[in-house]
């Protein structure tokens, strides 16, 4: 089933666009550099146009059999590539003129490619590949602005990271000796048979690597750092993007690579969903600082994400539930940081006062986002949440959704925390800075998308049931 | 049709949205009130149209999420056509209520419009999703009415108000897919789910299903121990908010037994119909306690609205005992049920709005503050009064109606639950005249507001034209009870045909 390169275009073309756009970058004038973010938006198109048109339902596969184009992968492509391209529209405010403006969108596509290849290895070796594609752009973006919390947000995020990649390696090393293979195919054969402890440990250092890719506990410290530090875009691609090859990823291996015999994972996925939903959720309730509530609300997402990885064997409603809360959650969860990019000097939630008397538009965007991350009908993430609980009920994890929907209770204080002084009237003294013309756009778009997904989820669900290759 | 009738008001939203504030509130408020005329207008229309014992009518399916087993799919039958009725007819009060104008009134308006569908939308809904849809952004609306145009402590009500019904619409959601995979093919259509009903023999799915859905209703109902978010959140909402959430929303909770749970769940709801039958009678009893206790007027009929509803839950549990021949009892105890839920809704909504009244004039709710309004206000004393003589049951009235078919029918099957509940008609009489002598009667005497003149204005024409024909339509239906139970009945003959 080898397929010419051809295959890749999506994932060539994001980074033959950072490519293209750093040559191009190196010889325009600082005033013209947004030349460059037209070349990555344009490479970006160009992906979502190529799966676009590969979408015949025919799982293909490439690389020697280590890379599946299936469902997983098509879905993620595209969630990957919009997502990335909504970041470097929300860019054009904070790094316009930037004198490293050509770094920025090279970094952001990178990271984008590494992310989509995440999400359809089949193989250890280019998981690790995709690991480190995936990373190594995101610490140098998160330090972006060279000032002392982006530094730290930096380097706190590069040794978590670093630390956890090697793990990842050793695991891959041990998968590796006791399966005799890389291949998940190979691996899902020999691993039964293979010493059980040896395995379990293997699989829980691959996970670390992983479980850090998506910011989930306990590899989840460095999200609020990131999030608080760097910049408002790049927060919202790194708390956004990389979860979603991430999470593909985590589901690939235990739907068909961890086995039974060696240990329960579907229990240790749904403690460590538990995990991160509860402190999530608990950190974030009393978070003054806007990125920082928004970081730990991610925090909580993955946990119900993970969800459907504790389900990936045994419900089939695991994988379009995953997909489709992913896209849900990409979309929303970026329409909530498009509004605070757009807002760069309100960092706290008192500063957010009376914004829905000068700023409605601004205001609705994060009514309907913040209730979206909430799970409040008709916007996307409910229908997400609903395929989610369905598919953990249906996999014999009652006792986990409703531990989602207690989790979800409490979620609701800190969203509600964030829109109180957005509904409040508004002080006279306070005007705050104008809003960022770009951020204002993706924000009314991610928003109108969230709605949108909601009310067409009928047209998207069954498109996203599809086997996943072996 | 009945999109029309749901969706009139987002449309008329809609269409407001994009005039400017400055165009001025009259506009808003005449949009407003010509919008949820044509609603009643429009639902008179399908009522009349209905014939009675016919089952579902215009009916309406379209594939919406069909990978998720979810529709859009809307009709009516006996059982949601009077609480269709009553929600349009409680938001026409509420708008011409409104009529003098509030603060901000542009996005009062849009966000009543909004909530009016969503209202609708629920007792029209006959998917259990779409159901939920409604339901949730229900609390939604509400809670923005609450936290945005609340009195005293609105904030803090609303967010309790919120974190309890969402906790209990999540406990809802929970229930509805245990009978999504219980139903081969998974499907969440009432309709489908009804026909097979699929935990006909209990089973170990059964308990824990009607468990979170009950849990579910229960809280929005609100019946003890859940009330606790209500008295606040009635208390701090403003008038026309108390009106809606107390004659449109605790309904809701009601109408989801008969709709949703009894039918759904049929074996399961027998074997377990005993807890509902407790309960009912607690709260019967708890709420009309508490509720003698207040000093708070609004506070006062928030707990009475426990009381009342603690007959409907008494009704409904009644109902769904396991006792062969008693067919006619427990239709008679169903019927009583939604005339109940009716009932109450035009009666709260008066007491609402004249609270509102008190509050506007007075700038204060508390029953000390007022003496011998009657001498002032002739007008509003006799609302007041019979509105009081009307709730607590009075022959002549729908309230007596109610009470009367779910005495009767809970005394044939839950014999000592039902003589238990009895002193709670007794208690609510104690209170309620307590009130209106303490409002009404003795010694002429009205706080002072800072910034109004002393004395307290007879009903004004917007006031008595929201206020009085909800007591003229009580009245109608307790003399000429046949118009509502004429439709109510055959549907309840079918509802509890169900447990054989």
């Amino acid at each position: 089933m080898g397929a010419g390169p051809l295959v890749l275009l999506p994932e060539l073309a994001p980074a033959a666009g950072a490519v293209l756009g750093l040559l191009l970058g190196s010889w325009l004038p600082r005033g013209r550099q947004w030349v460059v973010r037209l070349v990555g938006v344009a490479a970006c198109l160009a992906g979502v146009g190529a799966t676009l048109a590969s979408l015949d339902g025919v799982a293909h596969r490439a690389f020697e059999g280590s890379y599946a184009v299936d469902t997983a992968t098509q879905a993620g492509r595209l969630i990957v590539l919009g997502g990335t391209l909504l970041v470097l529209l929300l860019s054009g405010d904070t790094v316009r003129s930037h004198p490293r403006e050509t770094e920025f969108y090279a970094l952001v596509l990178l990271g984008g490619a590494g992310t989509v290849v995440l999400a359809g290895t089949t193989d250890l070796l280019l998981l690790v590949a995709g690991y480190l594609l995936a990373s190594v752009p995101l610490y140098a973006l998160a330090g972006f602005s060279a000032d002392a919390p982006g530094t730290e947000a930096s380097l706190k995020y590069y040794l978590l990271g670093a630390l956890l990649g090697i793990t990842m390696i050793a695991g891959v090393t041990m998968l590796y000796g006791a399966g005799r293979s890389t291949e998940y195919a190979a691996l899902a054969r020999s691993l039964p048979a293979a010493p059980s402890a040896l395995v379990a440990v293997g699989g829980v250092t691959v996970l670390a690597g992983l479980l850090f890719k998506i910011g989930a506990v306990p590899a989840h410290f460095w999200v609020p750092d990131v999030a608080e530090g760097a910049s408002a875009p790049v927060a919202a691609f790194v708390t956004t993007v990389p979860k979603i090859g991430g999470l593909i990823a985590t589901f690939r291996l235990a739907e068909g690579v961890l086995p039974a015999e060696t240990a329960s994972w579907p229990l240790l996925f749904a403690v460590l969903a538990t995990a991160s939903m509860t402190l999530g959720n608990l950190a974030a309730l009393f978070q003054d600082e806007v990125r920082r509530l928004l970081a730990y609300s991610t925090i909580s997402q993955v946990g119900y994400l993970l969800l459907a990885v504790v389900v990936a064997a045994s419900s089939e409603l695991a994988e379009p539930a995953l997909l489709f809360y992913l896209l849900a959650y990409a979309v929303t969860n970026l329409g909530a940081f498009a509004v605070v990019a757009g807002f760069p000097h309100a960092r706290r939630l008192a500063e957010y006062r009376g914004l829905a008397r000068r700023r409605p538009t601004a205001a609705a965007v994060l009514v309907v986002c913040l209730l979206g991350l909430v799970g409040t009908p008709p916007t996307a993430v409910f229908l997400g949440k609903l395929e989610v609980f369905s598919a953990a009920v249906d996999g014999g994890y009652a006792w986990l959704a409703v531990v989602a929907v207690v989790n979800t209770v409490i979620s609701l204080f800190y969203y509600l925390r964030w829109l109180v002084p957005v509904l409040a009237p508004a002080a006279a003294e306070d005007e705050p800075c104008p809003a960022g013309r770009w951020a204002a756009f993706v924000a009314v778009f991610a928003a109108l998308l969230s709605l949108l997904v909601g009310g067409g989820g009928g047209v998207l669900l069954p498109l996203l049931d599809g086997p996943l290759l072996p | 049709m009945l999109s029309l009738i749901v969706f009139l008001p987002l449309v008329v939203a809609a269409l407001l949205a994009v005039i400017p504030v400055s165009a001025g509130s009259r506009v808003f408020t005449a949009g407003w009130v010509c919008a949820t005329a044509t609603d009643v207008v429009l639902v008179l229309i399908s009522w009349t149209g209905y014939e009675a014992g016919t089952g579902l009518a215009l009916e309406q399916r379209v594939r919406w999420i069909p990978g998720a087993g979810v529709s859009y799919h809307v009709g009516v039958d006996g059982l949601s056509l009077p609480l269709l009725g009553l929600t349009a007819g409680l938001f026409l009060a509420c708008a011409v209520y409104s009529l003098r104008g509030t603060h901000r009134t542009k996005g009062f308006v849009l966000l009543f419009l909004f909530l009016q569908t969503v209202c609708l939308g629920v007792f029209t809904a006959l998917d259990l999703i779409l159901f939920f849809v409604y339901f949730d952004l229900s609390i939604v609306g509400m809670y923005f009415v609450i936290s945005g145009w609340g009195y005293g402590n609105s904030r803090g009500s609303a967010l309790k108000f919120f974190l309890y019904t969402f906790l209990g619409s999540l406990a809802l959601l929970l229930g509805f897919i245990g009978l999504y995979l219980a139903v081969e093919p998974h499907t969440f259509d009432i309709v489908d789910i009804a026909r097979s009903d699929p935990l006909s023999g209990g089973g170990a799915l059964g308990a824990p299903v009607l468990a979170a859905i009950g849990l579910g209703l229960l809280i929005k109902t609100p019946t003890f121990p859940f009330h606790t978010w209500m008295p606040p959140a009635h208390t701090d909402a403003p008038a026309v908010g108390s009106v809606i959430l107390a004659g449109v929303l605790l309904k809701m909770g009601t109408y989801g037994f008969v709709r949703i749970a009894m039918p759904l769940l049929p074996g399961t709801w027998s074997r377990y119909a005993w807890v509902f039958v407790v309960l009912g009678v607690v709260s019967v009893l708890y709420g009309a306690l508490v509720a003698l206790a207040q000093e708070d007027f609004k506070r006062m009929v928030a707990y009475t609205s426990v009381n009342h509803m603690g007959y409907v839950v008494l009704a409904v549990g009644a109902a769904g005992l396991a006792a062969g021949g008693q067919e006619q009892a427990r239709s008679l105890a169903v019927t009583g049920a939604v005339t109940q839920m009716v009932s109450h809704g035009l009666l709260t909504g008066a007491l609402f709005l004249l609270a509102g009244v008190l509050h506007s004039r007075g700038g204060s709710h508390h029953m000390k503050d007022y003496s011998g309004l009657a001498a002032f206000a002739p007008v509003f004393a006799g609302a007041v009064a019979v509105t009081a003589f009307a709730s607590l049951g009075i022959p002549g009235f729908s309230g007596f109606i109610a009470e009367f078919q779910i005495l009767t029918g809970g005394l044939a099957t839950a014999t000592v639950a039902t003589a238990l509940a009895l002193p709670g008609i007794l208690i609510t009489a104690a209170l309620l005249l307590r009130a209106l002598h303490r409002v009404c009667l003795g010694e002429p005497r009205v706080p002072d507001p800072p910034g109004s003149a002393r004395g307290f204005t007879d009903l004004r024409a917007n006031e008595s034209l929201a206020i009085l024909p909800l007591l003229g339509v009580a009245l109608l239906l307790g003399v000429l009870p046949r118009l509502l139970l004429g439709v109510i009945e055959p549907a309840a003959v079918e509802l509890v045909g169900v447990f054989g």
